[in-house]
């Protein structure tokens, strides 16, 4: 025991003439990093504290960008189906386009952290936010194909005249117009934040979440049993669309996309770029006459666009909490080599 | 009324946090439960939506002015206030589409509660990490600038209770002026490396709150050139339009061909 508190006074006189000579302790258990005895800092941010806010949307939003994707680009090849003659798959994509519209607002409205205020969306029209232009998108969406499926129904019942026709065509237009703004404000939405990864790749952004609606809009008809050459051709170029994104991604190497690279999400992001990419397009190319592949193409292309869509949400939010990513687009000749 | 403006110096700073509880006790802000975040005396941490007042305590191996250190490791120990920084142009507001968020009569941006949805878009477009949204309420918080107080001809809560007048509320030309009077009398006392953060060659146009640091803005986390996001809707907006004609085009051939 004496021997021990020996040892520790010995310990102390050390510890103190350390002090005095250098102004600071080392040594771990000691002295916390950087408190409480006051230790120099790294200058490169505050204690590698977050600047920004990571993203509070739940998991609704992303299946919502999913759903509008598909909605939206499906309502294209309804116009598309009706234009070249082909009644049934009009009819199937008008329900396809339909049913999106459905389900979309119940996810946007979960999501909110009032719910019952979801109309004030509704309370002004804003072009400079996203988020308003997408909400009104919505609405006159939703209104579109609700007229288009409604008098198609109507002329398949036999009440069909000239009038309920002529609706149906503007109706189907306007689906279109509308379908396409659903399907890319999403991207938008995201590349117009401070986030820097969203910000850095917002010219990137539209072509992934169109490819990516598009590109499943054609599957789902065709799991619904309309393998057609029209779908087969639009997934294959969805899907090569899918494949050079996913390549871009890896090639470019830039610090702001580490996120979609590197860790956890990194591999998501990589799992939804192959399954929409390579593994479809392989499927479609090499087994084009097998009808069970065509299928395993439509699926792996759906499974990838939505991973897809959860990994971009995701990689946001690893961004908001990286401070270097944020100041090196501000300052790009930084020294950055002190970061943590 | 006049548009008025903070400015918050970091040379006066005592580190007493008197701006925090002020803040959170004419607020009613709620409590952020006790954490130990080992980063010198700050248990703060950030901005959000229960703190609209932080205090930062940041050690830095350099002197302070002129002071003499006798020894080889210089050291300083700083502290400083962070607020909303109410944009002249505002992520937030212009991001916000039920408009609940809006610009005051003082200049200040305002989150006017019984409007907002909690729809989460102005957290991702702030430039600086100010606003948040609070999970047990659903919307958005963030400084109201005491706008209350404001109307009634007070200073907001934090600037009253500032022991040193670290935090200077007033009149913002005013507030520009005496920030160029400071800086200058710290360079002439051998602070050479104090500055006023008040970022106005940016998209973001200049602040409402503004500071007298010392070093870097990124020591302070306050990004070095912050730009407003709405800056990027013509090209995001671009590339969207070139996109969504390619599909259509897509379409087209899949149904000729």
């Amino acid at each position: 025991m004496a021997e021990k508190t020996q040892a520790t006074e010995a310990q102390l006189d050390a510890l103190r003439e350390e002090a005095a000579r250098t102004g600071k302790v080392q040594g771990p258990g000691i002295v916390p990093v950087s408190s409480p005895f006051p230790q120099p800092a790294s200058a490169s941010s505050y204690n590698g504290h977050p600047v920004l806010k990571p993203p509070t949307w739940t998991w609704q939003i992303p299946l919502y960008f999913f759903v509008g994707g598909v909605a939206g680009t499906s309502a294209v090849i309804a116009l598309l189906a009706h234009l070249t003659g082909n009644a049934e798959l009009t009819r199937a994509a008008l329900w396809v386009s339909f049913a999106g519209a459905l389900i979309a607002p119940p996810l946007l409205i979960a999501d909110l952290g009032r719910p019952a205020r979801f109309l004030n969306m509704l309370r002004v029209f804003k072009l400079q936010s996203a988020m308003s232009v997408g909400a009104w998108t919505l609405v006159a969406f939703s209104s579109a194909v609700g007229l288009a499926v409604v008098c198609r129904e109507l002329i398949l019942a036999g009440y069909g005249n000239g009038f309920v026709l002529l609706i149906e065509w503007v109706a189907e237009v306007l689906g279109a117009a509308s379908g396409l703004i659903l399907a890319s404000y999403t991207a938008v939405l995201l590349g117009v934040t401070a986030i820097p990864v969203w910000s850095e790749n917002r010219t990137l952004l539209p072509a992934v979440f169109l490819a990516g609606g598009l590109g499943s809009a054609a599957p789902v008809l065709e799991l619904l049993g309309f393998r057609l050459p029209a779908t087969h051709l639009i997934g294959i170029v969805a899907s090569t669309v899918e494949t050079i994104l996913a390549i871009t991604i890896e090639v470019r190497g830039r610090y702001v996309d580490r996120p979609l690279r590197e860790g956890t999400v990194g591999w998501v992001t990589r799992a939804g770029g192959v399954l929409a990419g390579p593994v479809s397009l392989l499927l479609r190319i090499f087994w084009a006459q097998n009808s069970g592949a065509r299928q395993a193409a439509a699926l792996c292309f759906i499974a990838g666009a939505l991973i897809t869509r959860y990994a971009w949400i995701a990689a946001g939010r690893v961004s908001s909490r990286d401070p270097q990513a944020l100041f090196q687009i501000q300052r790009p000749d930084g020294d950055l080599t002190a970061s943590r | 009324m006049a548009i008025s403006a903070f400015l918050t110096d970091a040379t006066v700073c005592i580190g007493c946090k008197a701006c925090e509880v002020a803040c959170k006790e004419w607020n009613h802000i709620p409590a952020d439960g006790f954490t130990f975040t080992g980063n010198s005396y700050d248990n703060t941490g950030s901005l959000g939506a229960s703190t609209w007042r932080h205090v930062m305590f940041l050690e830095q191996p350099a002197q302070l002015g002129s002071q003499i250190t006798g020894t080889e490791d210089p050291f300083r120990w700083l502290f400083l206030s962070d607020v909303c920084k109410h944009c002249e142009n505002a992520g937030c507001l212009e991001a916000c589409p039920t408009g609940a968020i809006v610009r005051t009569d003082v200049g200040s941006v305002f989150v006017q509660p019984d409007v907002c949805n909690g729809c989460g878009y102005c957290v991702v477009s702030c430039p600086f990490g100010v606003v948040d949204k609070n999970h047990e309420v659903g919307t958005a918080f963030k400084c109201t600038f005491c706008y209350d107080r404001q109307r009634e001809g007070l200073k907001p809560a934090c600037a009253k209770a500032c022991p040193t007048e670290s935090i200077r509320f007033g009149e913002i030309n005013d507030l520009r002026e005496r920030a160029q009077l400071r800086i200058q009398e710290l360079q002439q006392r051998g602070y050479t490396d104090a500055r006023i953060y008040d970022p106005k060659e940016s998209s973001v146009g200049g602040t409402h709150a503004m500071f007298v640091i010392l070093g870097q803005p990124e020591a302070y986390n306050f990004p070095p050139a912050p730009e407003v996001p709405t800056i990027h809707l013509k090209s995001a907006w671009s590339a969207a339009l070139i996109s969504a004609a390619m599909v259509f085009l897509v379409v087209c051939l899949a149904f000729v061909l």
